[in-house]
């Protein structure tokens, strides 16, 4: 053993090759992205690491690496398993033969997401056994525990950790290469009676894997990571992953503490453990995030055996409905269940200012949303958006996405109010990862179905929002090899997409005829605009205002609301610091005040 | 008990990385490392920080009246985090201030300074130490280097603890591509301020 200083997501990524992963799959999101990342560049060739077309696609190559005997993981955030849920809810009656980790990261608040689902909820709903780390250590041994299992029981396992595990950073204790655990997978085996799925097989399966859960429940009763802190008092808090090492701060400065009940396996839940925790107190106080799923435990325990307790909690109001739980947040929880009063803070900070997200200075999605714009004034339009840094293009004054729902959503919601209103022009505008993880599908839908849109892809030429990974149309593979790449162009005309233009939005007058002149055309019709994120290259030197020529019409911020452009002592200046001379602005002055070459 | 340092400041200034060096230090000194930090959309111009626990704790977070340090970039964030403030706590602020887009399109008048007056102001602060930021990275000729100007005047100030100027050159070795070691160090012993 050696100690490492790790992101929780490092730590997840070193446990499951501790583990002897054969094969790790994934689609990126937001907090889950690192965990593959880092498998990628720790590995050494033996295992064989991809991101996939998108998180069903992940899961699919895992589970048929997990059939023949190899130990696999497939990443993702939350809303990455809505995605995958299909084949997952079907491999939970098939199982697996080689250990299968599906790592999803949840994220409260949401803090980078559409919704604050909880996979924990999941697990009971898939019947798959769930395991929710409260830090990076934890994390780092239970995924390694989370393998064992999976490989003992032939079932997939969740491995929920939270944002603030996936991105805390600890100094954690890791194996030596030389304690790794080998697997060498023995390949796949034809028996269809085993790998194929039919209602006679699924009803046999089924009551099977109700027993098995019953007996897990049983087992993860004395699963050294599910734990009783007792003390001598009748209070009792059951918690679970960040929310536990939170409450652990706040109870350590107090005299006379309550007991503690950690869950870190939510499902099946360990029933025996919690009776026992039961039998130690009156009241308990529910501390979680996302979804009552502890809370619920208790009160059908308590239900069950006639215990006479009370479960405080998310139902009876003590515990906010949505949102993390912070440090200051389970301080006020814990205080007010002790009868304490919480100490307050008495500052009063003056007025200041908001930070909303904004698209990056030079980023060529400002330009691409300012051309459809200009195109399209004073016409009846509808912007769908789509998720990625693209849908920042809803910020003032660009205020060009209209709806935004999950991956892919836009292509088809564009079709639909268009059915609605045929008047309407409808774009749907769709980074170049997404078109392929999800928007294919919607193209094909909307060309079938002789919808009229322009579907507008803004072909970055990376996965910009998670942090750059590489997807179909780089060519770039996460084994290091460079393939030939997936032609978005070529994809679109397969597909019946006979208009497809291609154009750099950084040319914007280019820009602007060239929406004029498609989104009139009858059918689905395409423009790729294509410019890399200002995030890939060395910025160009840095535009500034020339003083004397500028009217102080401030045109250049309300029209692009650039954060590259600001006013100081009441004049429009260029912060050099961000501005990355894609020059856009230069192109909106109207006394072309804006330029390189000037001096201020 | 474990000493606490919030990093603070706007995305794309390099909060995370000084966080990553002071974090680097400290554990080549034997101490067990805790910290939290925004990643994701909130990095896009949004305010970013990043909470440095050093010593043994359980949670990566840090909570109000907790912090012994605040350190910095942006003079509205420090003033944001100061809550997180141990009562006679020290604040290293830089002076410059980066104006959001929305306060650009309402054509505010916010001001650096009256956020640094503001922290003058603020009796709860133990130590102050306000960096003309602005100046050391025209000197230095890079922008990116205002995070290591920062570390540098803390570590002076003594406000790392047993974090050396030595330390925190060892981890840039370690977590900085060689080419910009050179110019890191040089910001970090910038020292007309």
């Amino acid at each position: 053993m050696h100690k490492e200083f790790l992101m929780g997501n490092e730590a997840i990524a070193m446990g499951a090759v501790a583990a002897g992963v054969n094969l790790v799959s994934g689609y990126p999101g937001t907090p889950s992205t690192e965990v593959l990342e880092t498998i990628a560049r720790i590995n050494d060739g033996s295992i064989y690491v991809e991101w996939s077309v998108n998180e069903k696609a992940g899961l699919e190559v895992a589970a048929g690496a997990a059939y023949s005997g190899a130990r696999t993981m497939v990443t993702m955030k939350q809303v990455g398993l809505n995605v995958a849920s299909d084949p997952l809810m079907s491999l939970e009656y098939v199982g697996i033969k080689g250990g299968m980790v599906v790592m999803v990261a949840d994220d409260p608040g949401p803090i980078s997401s559409q919704t604050e689902q909880d996979t924990r909820t999941f697990a009971a709903f898939s019947k798959l056994p769930c395991f929710d780390p409260s830090s990076a250590q934890e994390a780092y041994e239970m995924i390694i525990e989370a393998f064992e299992y999976s490989e003992k029981y032939g079932t997939p396992v969740l491995f929920r950790p939270t944002t603030r595990v996936c991105h805390a950073y600890a100094s954690v204790s890791v194996k030596d290469e030389s304690e790794y655990h080998i697997n060498i997978p023995s390949g796949f085996e034809k028996d269809s009676s085993r790998w194929v799925i039919f209602p006679k097989l699924s009803n046999a399966n089924h009551a099977k894997i109700e027993l098995r859960n019953r007996e897990l429940s049983s087992e993860f009763s004395s699963y050294s990571r599910n734990e009783i802190i007792p003390s001598s008092s009748r209070l009792g808090i059951a918690t679970h992953g960040i929310s536990f090492a939170n409450t652990m701060e706040t109870i350590e400065t107090l005299s006379n503490r309550p007991s503690v009940l950690k869950i870190a396996t939510p499902f099946p839940f360990p029933e025996d453990l919690a009776l026992e925790f039961l039998s130690s107190v009156d009241e308990v106080l529910c501390i979680e995030e996302l979804d009552p799923v502890i809370e619920k435990a208790l009160l059908e325990v308590c239900g069950k055996h006639g215990l006479k307790k009370t479960i405080r909690g998310k139902f009876t109001g003590d515990i906010k409905l949505s949102g993390e739980n912070l440090r200051d947040d389970v301080t006020g929880y814990v205080y007010s269940f002790m009868g304490l009063e919480a100490p307050a803070s008495d500052i009063e900070l003056p007025e200041l200012p908001v930070r909303p997200p904004v698209l990056c200075a030079g980023c060529p999605h400002r330009a691409s949303f300012y051309a459809v714009k200009k195109a399209m004034k004073g016409r009846e339009t509808i912007f769908a958006g789509d998720i990625g840094c693209y849908t920042l293009g809803n910020a003032m004054p660009l205020d060009m996405v209209d709806t935004c729902l999950c991956m892919g959503a836009g292509v088809n919601i564009a079709q639909g109010v268009g059915r609605i209103k045929p008047d309407t022009k409808c774009f749907a505008f769709v980074g170049d990862s997404t078109f392929f993880a999800s928007a294919v599908t919607g193209a094909i839908n909307g060309v079938y179905n002789q919808a009229d849109m322009t579907l507008v892809v803004l072909d970055n030429s990376t996965t910009a929002m998670t942090g750059h990974q590489p997807h179909p149309g780089t060519g770039k593979t996460m084994m290091g090899e460079v393939n030939s790449a997936v032609d978005i162009d070529a994809v679109l005309k397969g597909v019946g997409v006979e208009t497809v233009e291609h154009v750099d939005p950084l040319d914007l007058e280019n820009a602007v005829s060239a929406v004029k002149k498609v989104a009139d055309m009858p059918g689905v019709k395409a423009i790729i605009f294509e410019s890399p994120c200002a995030m890939l290259f060395k910025p160009e030197k840095p535009y500034s205002v020339n003083a004397d020529k500028c009217v102080d019409c401030r045109m250049c911020i309300k029209e692009i609301g650039c954060p590259g452009l600001v006013i100081s002592d009441g004049h429009v200046v260029v912060d050099t610091s961000l501005c990355n001379g894609c020059g856009l602005c230069s192109k909106i002055c109207p006394v072309d005040a804006i330029g390189k070459e000037v001096q201020v | 008990m474990s000493t606490n340092i919030v990093l603070c400041g706007v995305g794309g200034q390099g909060t995370v990385l000084a966080s990553k060096l002071v974090a680097s230090a400290s554990m080549a000194k034997g101490f067990e490392i805790k910290s939290a930090e925004t990643i994701g959309m909130a990095q896009k111009g949004g305010s970013v920080m990043s909470h440095l626990r050093i010593g043994k704790c359980h949670s990566p977070m840090i909570g109000s009246g907790e912090a012994d340090l605040i350190i910095g970039f942006e003079p509205s964030e420090t003033v944001r985090m100061l809550p997180f403030l141990k009562k006679g706590g020290a604040v290293i602020t830089s002076d410059r201030a980066v104006m959001p887009v929305t306060a650009a399109l309402k054509g505010s008048s916010y001001k650096g300074s009256d956020m640094t007056d503001f922290l003058k102001g603020y009796p709860g602060i133990g130590k102050l130490v306000i960096v003309d930021t602005e100046s050391a990275v025209r000197e230095i000729g890079s922008p990116k280097a205002m995070n290591m100007v920062l570390l540098g005047a803390a570590s002076r100030a003594g406000l790392l603890g047993e974090i050396t100027h030595e330390d925190i050159i060892e981890a840039m070795k370690r977590k900085v591509k060689p080419q910009f070691v050179e110019m890191n160090i040089k910001a970090l012993e910038f020292a007309s301020i």
